[in-house]
């Protein structure tokens, strides 16, 4: 048996802690505590993700909660002299709040962690993922047990109760959904998990695929069961190939002990999974595109009728759920439906998991109860926006969301007032900008990832947002005419009334809401050739203003040669040469060049 | 309103007026039951339906964005509206779209006035595109001497795609590359003479602009016909003259045979044959072919061998099938080959002078006559084929009256047929034209009914037995489409099919919905010109080939018996896998 250890040092393996260095932290703790001869008393464990990633890599020391940031291999030795030898905090490992710099010993009370409740991703950075175990010690594959005890009926009304909708971001109500496949006649049911998660930006589903996939394991086996399906596919981008690794893992535990396979957990229900690795398109989230990518075809997408639910994987009924949704499920089982909908608002129950990312502090994962307000997010959890720069506007939903500017930070998150304000729960992704970013800009950069990303199977989002980005582009680079705002108008309002998926129906969101918010910016590009936030280079202008005393630094320090001047006497810069790289800008000694 | 009574109904809206329409209709079908026909592009009503070019949407309560309404189904209470502002703003935008990544070129397009892009921007009234920048730039396929791809042209209906795959089981194009950058063409962005194409044709009847289109000879034949030193001799096929009319705005179904031959002998050509003439040659052929086969235990079933797309596509696909092949040519070789011989030398014309042109329903045909090995009669049997599509072209540019013309005959000798050869150009024909003179060569009794109904109409797959006595039931079928093809070969693999005689025609419908066929097609068309077909086999003096008194004296004068000697040489040919062709 194994000893049970007095500390436990969890160390993050997600993605973003891997890629900032964490993999190499662990086998230095080992060698370190082994050296020591404490490798029995201080058990160091391999964590999913925490969800603070701008912090990483993190290292929490168990019983304390002690919270340990940026932690770099030579950090080792200290945290285990210091700490797990003498007890003592390493006060410059720990967190400071953004907004007050003061140091947080503990998890707990941290800000970024305090609003936040923890539903599906309960266990993320609290367990090993690889390990059955440790799973099952956290209550796992009890709602699955719960589930079978029932008739699937039953587990469809069950999830009914609760009010889950789908978290992929149509928000559709997930029992209902299961009861459309239950109800459908066919021989051969599939449940599917979409885990094709493409917005820019977005990383929650890999979050608990990689951190918790017995949680998927569990939904969708409880899934299966309610729907009448024996057999699933998770449908995972081959970018993600840590989670895919940790799935196939958890698959192959779950088949050895009697979880997954044949009569599982003595009952007569059979479930077996597979993963199909996606190969990179955005569009194959899209669910008929991803059916017809697991059946070896193109991924485009159909129309629908007939939706999956009746005419799904190879023509049968299928169940398509998002990662996070089939993550909430286990716990509903197992808790019952009264808990997770006491979470939330009225329409829109439990929590949403957000990626935090842009200009603010706490870039990185938050999951918290439907209804918070934006301001909640983005100041208390995500600690504000850096360096003293004044909030603009935050894009939610990804590519197919919107701008919400900062008259709505007050706006209670769900489904409804999302869309009513213009943009999209999404999947939940949460890009924060300030007062330099430009929000043609912006808009441009998100359309040209959803043209980039059309399929091209119908007219209007392959030839349409291909024209709005051209004319995008025109703008950004001061070559903008008065009736753009127009045609950008007309094709949007075309694009998303003629599309055939949901790409197409949801690509022009963003223009369409920057045009809403910040139509000013828009024109002053058009008219008078200037972007306000001073993000557009092409339209960026150095000037030099009467402060110049005629030093000549920034004529020598011009790499192009497009300042000219006598010394002692006022310098010009020569536009038609100039390549706005700043360099005078910053030499001048007497501010006297201007950028606007 | 739907006249058959047992099928399910529902009851809908469409702009207000309330029908009643089967359940299993579309929006769009539903639609033309209230008078309303909803602009379409990629819907066509021999394929299966996309929904992608997006100019059918319409209005449909409580949907949450406008929807395709060539896919979309019916539902009982359902209310459409095809004409409000939205609908009528997003299909103009849509169109708009469409031409602003097009050529500009109507006015020299090949397709001009048969567009349904061009069409469908008049209908709706565009008299501007507002949007404009990149335009997709890919280069012309000009491979082959049957079909010319040009996808710059293309608006990715994906017509061709469906067909190709659909009717002929052959799968040569598809959507390549993503978004803005998304091009139709065959694998690896090869050449169709790389890739397993029949040169069917079929992509470009259905092709709704000019991104398929036949290779264009006419010039070809107005230089033959301008040189004084040439003897320019034309034939015409039997699916033509029952199409052709179609090109002049008159309904399908009319027969023109004298209209069409007055045009081709005010076009210049020194002598008007028919390939009728040619289609009788074939049956006494292949019909002493196949009853010599029965009695001397040769390979059966024996398949016809008139198609060039069903040739190409049994070459390419099913090498190891060859021997079940007719060694007996098309028509239109056969014709080539006697055109300059017997009758260079009945008429005292130097075969070298000879141009020998053929108007056919088909492009396949151009690439069967630029075969090299077609030089049986010293000289290229045929030296060009225009279509029928490109026939009606050359009379328009005349400034021939088509309608108004006078009939006139076919010239002597190659221009005398039968009714046998008439139905050539219908699926089923060849069959029943052989069985009719295989009948009274093979039992020496005259044929009371010469209908094999049997054979006749536009299921896929026909079959049937006919009694020749002695205990000899000859079993027959019968394929159109190459899918069709496919299937029965699939059979004989199998070891599944024991039939004696097989006749296979590529396009549906055979001949009469030939790749070089006049636009629009679909089945309704198809039967029309069917009944065309049969139409002028009753009314002609002779029914079967062998009773044709220009074959009985081509033959006692001057070839000798069917499958002798001088016919082997110049009738008959062999057959090659052809390899090497991405499939």
């Amino acid at each position: 048996m194994e000893m049970l250890a007095r500390a436990h040092v969890l160390v993050c393996g997600g993605t973003g802690c891997s890629s900032s260095g964490s993999k190499v932290i662990i086998p230095e703790l080992q060698k370190k505590l082994k050296d020591r001869g404490m490798e029995h008393e201080v058990k160091v464990v391999e964590t999913g993700c925490h969800g603070l990633c701008e912090m990483g890599p993190l290292v929490i020391v168990y019983p304390e909660g002690t919270f340990y940031v940026r932690v770099q291999p030579e950090d080792v030795d200290e945290i285990v002299e210091t700490h797990l030898v003498k007890g003592r905090v390493v006060e410059r490992l720990l967190y400071k709040e953004p907004k007050t710099r003061e140091t947080v010993p503990n998890y707990d009370e941290i800000a970024f962690y305090k609003k936040q409740q923890r539903y599906a991703l309960a266990n993320c950075g609290h367990i090993n993922p690889e390990s059955l175990e440790e799973y099952i010690g956290a209550d796992g594959y009890a709602g699955l047990a719960k589930a079978i005890s029932m008739t699937p009926e039953q587990v469809i009304d069950e999830i009914k109760a609760s009010g889950l909708r789908g978290r992929g971001g149509g928000g559709f109500p997930t029992g209902m959904k299961w009861q459309f496949t239950r109800a459908a006649v066919g021989d051969k049911k599939y449940v599917i998990c979409n885990a094709d998660e493409g917005d820019p930006g977005a990383f929650m589903d890999r979050s608990v695929l990689e951190g918790d996939p017995h949680r998927i394991v569990e939904g969708m086996a409880i899934c299966g069961y309610a729907v009448g399906a024996d057999e699933g596919y998770i449908y995972c981008r081959a970018e993600y190939p840590l989670a895919i690794k940790r799935l196939k893992g958890a698959i192959a535990q779950a088949e050895e002990n009697g979880l997954l396979g044949q009569g599982i957990l003595g009952s007569n229900f059979n479930f077996t999974l597979h993963i199909k690795e996606g190969a990179g398109a955005f569009v194959c989230g899209e669910e008929t595109a991803l059916i017809a990518s697991i059946e070896g075809r193109r991924g485009m997408p159909r129309p629908r009728p007939p939706f999956p639910a009746n005419s799904g994987l190879w023509g049968k009924p299928s169940n398509i759920n998002n990662v996070e949704t089939f993550a909430n499920v286990p716990a509903i089982m197992r808790d019952g439906a009264a808990h997770f909908a006491s979470l939330g608002t009225e329409t829109s129950k439990g929590t949403k998991v957000f990626a935090l990312t842009g200009k603010i502090n706490n870039t990185g994962l938050a999951e918290v109860p439907m209804g918070i307000t934006m301001r909640e997010i983005i100041y208390d959890i995500g600690g504000g926006i850096p360096d003293g720069k004044k909030f603009k506007a935050v894009q939610i939903g990804g590519p197919s969301g919107g701008c919400l500017p900062e008259q709505l930070l007050d706006l209670a998150i769900d489904y409804e007032s999302l869309t009513k304000a213009g943009a999209m729960m999404g999947s939940g992704g949460l890009v924060v900008m300030d007062e330099t970013t430009c929000m043609v800009d912006i808009a441009r950069y998100f359309l040209n990832f959803t043209q980039d990303e059309s399929c091209g199977k119908c007219t209007p989002c392959r030839e349409g947002t291909k024209r709005m980005l051209e004319i995008l582009n025109n703008i950004t680079s001061g070559n903008g005419k008065e009736g753009d705002i127009e045609k950008l108008e007309t094709l949007a309002k075309s694009i998303k009334a003629g599309s055939l998926c949901a790409l197409g129906q949801t690509a022009p969101n963003p223009v369409l809401s920057t045009l809403n918010f910040f139509r000013d910016e828009y024109e002053a590009h058009i008219k008078e050739h200037k972007c306000p936030a001073g993000a557009c280079t092409a339209l960026l202008a150095y000037t030099i203003t009467d402060k110049c005393r005629g030093c000549g630094l920034c004529k020598k320090v011009c790499p192009v040669d497009a300042i000219s001047g006598e010394i002692k006497g006022m310098h010009v810069i020569d536009q038609s040469k100039c390549i706005k790289c700043g360099a005078c800008q910053e030499k001048c000694p007497f501010k006297a060049i201007d950028r606007g | 309103m739907s006249n058959v009574t047992d099928v399910p109904t529902i009851k809908m809206t469409i702009n207000g007026r309330e029908i009643t329409v089967p359940k299993s209709y579309t929006v769009l079908e539903a639609a033309r039951e209230a008078d309303i026909d909803i602009p379409h592009l990629c819907y066509h009503p021999d394929l299966s339906h996309e929904g992608n070019c997006r100019v059918c949407v319409v209005e449909v309560q409580g949907a949450k964005s406008l929807v395709a309404s060539c896919v979309y189904p019916v539902s009982d209470g359902m209310v459409v509206r095809t004409n409000t502002p939205a609908v009528r703003e997003t299909r103009k935008t849509v169109v708009e779209l469409m031409l602003a990544n097009h050529p500009e070129d109507c006015l020299f397009c090949v397709k001009n006035q048969h567009c349904e892009l061009q069409q469908i921007a008049a209908d709706l009234g565009i008299r501007e595109v507002r949007f404009h920048g990149e335009k997709r730039d890919n280069p012309m396929d000009t491979s082959n001497p049957s079909i010319v791809r040009e996808p710059n042209k293309c608006i990715l209906c994906t017509r061709c795609v469906r067909v190709c795959s659909e009717r002929q089981s052959l799968d040569i194009y598809s959507s390549t590359n993503r978004g803005f950058d998304s091009i139709v063409q065959p694998a690896f962005g090869q050449g169709l003479d790389e890739v397993a194409c029949s040169y069917c044709g079929q992509c470009t009847t259905v092709c709704p602009t000019a991104a398929l289109t036949e290779k264009d000879d006419t010039q070809a034949v107005w230089d033959a016909i301008a040189d004084p030193d040439k003897h320019v001799v034309v034939q015409t096929a039997p699916a033509v003259r029952i199409a052709l009319g179609e090109e002049f705005g008159l309904k399908s179904g009319g027969i023109f045979t004298g209209q069409m031959v007055a045009a081709l002998r005010r076009m210049g050509f020194d002598k008007v044959f028919d390939t009728d003439f040619a289609a009788d040659l074939t049956i006494m052929e292949e019909g002493y072919e196949l009853l010599g086969r029965i009695k001397n235990g040769g390979t059966l079933p024996l398949m016809t061998s008139c198609s060039p797309g069903w040739i190409n596509f049994i070459q390419t696909n099913y090498p190891d099938m060859l021997p079940h092949l007719s060694t007996a040519k098309s028509p239109q070789q056969m014709f080539g080959a006697t055109v300059k011989t017997y009758y260079a030398e009945r008429a005292g014309v130097d075969p070298s002078k000879i141009v020998s042109v053929s108007v056919m329903p088909c492009t396949a045909k151009k690439w069967e006559a630029s075969m090299p090995k077609f030089n049986d009669s010293g000289y290229r049997d045929v030296d060009i084929v225009v279509t029928t599509r490109e026939l009606a072209r050359m009379i328009k540019s005349m400034g021939i009256d088509f309608t108004d013309l006078p009939e006139e005959d076919f010239d002597a000798p190659m221009g005398i047929s039968t009714g046998a050869a008439q139905i050539f150009g219908a699926t089923g024909g060849v069959m029943e034209a052989a069985l009719r003179t295989a009948y009274e060569v093979y039992t020496g009794k005259t044929l009371e009914k010469v209908d094999f109904c049997d054979v006749r109409g536009l299921q896929g797959i026909k079959e049937a037995s006919v009694d020749l006595g002695g205990g000899v039931i000859l079993k027959v079928a019968v394929a159109h489409t190459l899918r069709n093809a496919r299937k029965l070969l699939e059979k004989m693999r199998a070891g599944e099919a024991d039939y004696h005689f097989i006749e296979v025609m590529a396009c549906p419908g055979g001949c009469l919905g030939g790749g070089g066929q006049p636009y629009p097609i679909d089945d309704k068309v198809r039967q029309a010109r069917m009944d065309a077909i049969y139409n002028a086999d009753e009314n002609m003096k002779f029914r079967k080939s062998h009773e044709n008194p220009a074959i009985k004296e081509l033959y006692d004068t001057w070839m000798g018996k069917p499958n002798g000697e001088r016919a082997h040489h110049l009738l008959h040919t062999h057959y090659k896998a052809m390899e090497g062709r991405l499939k």
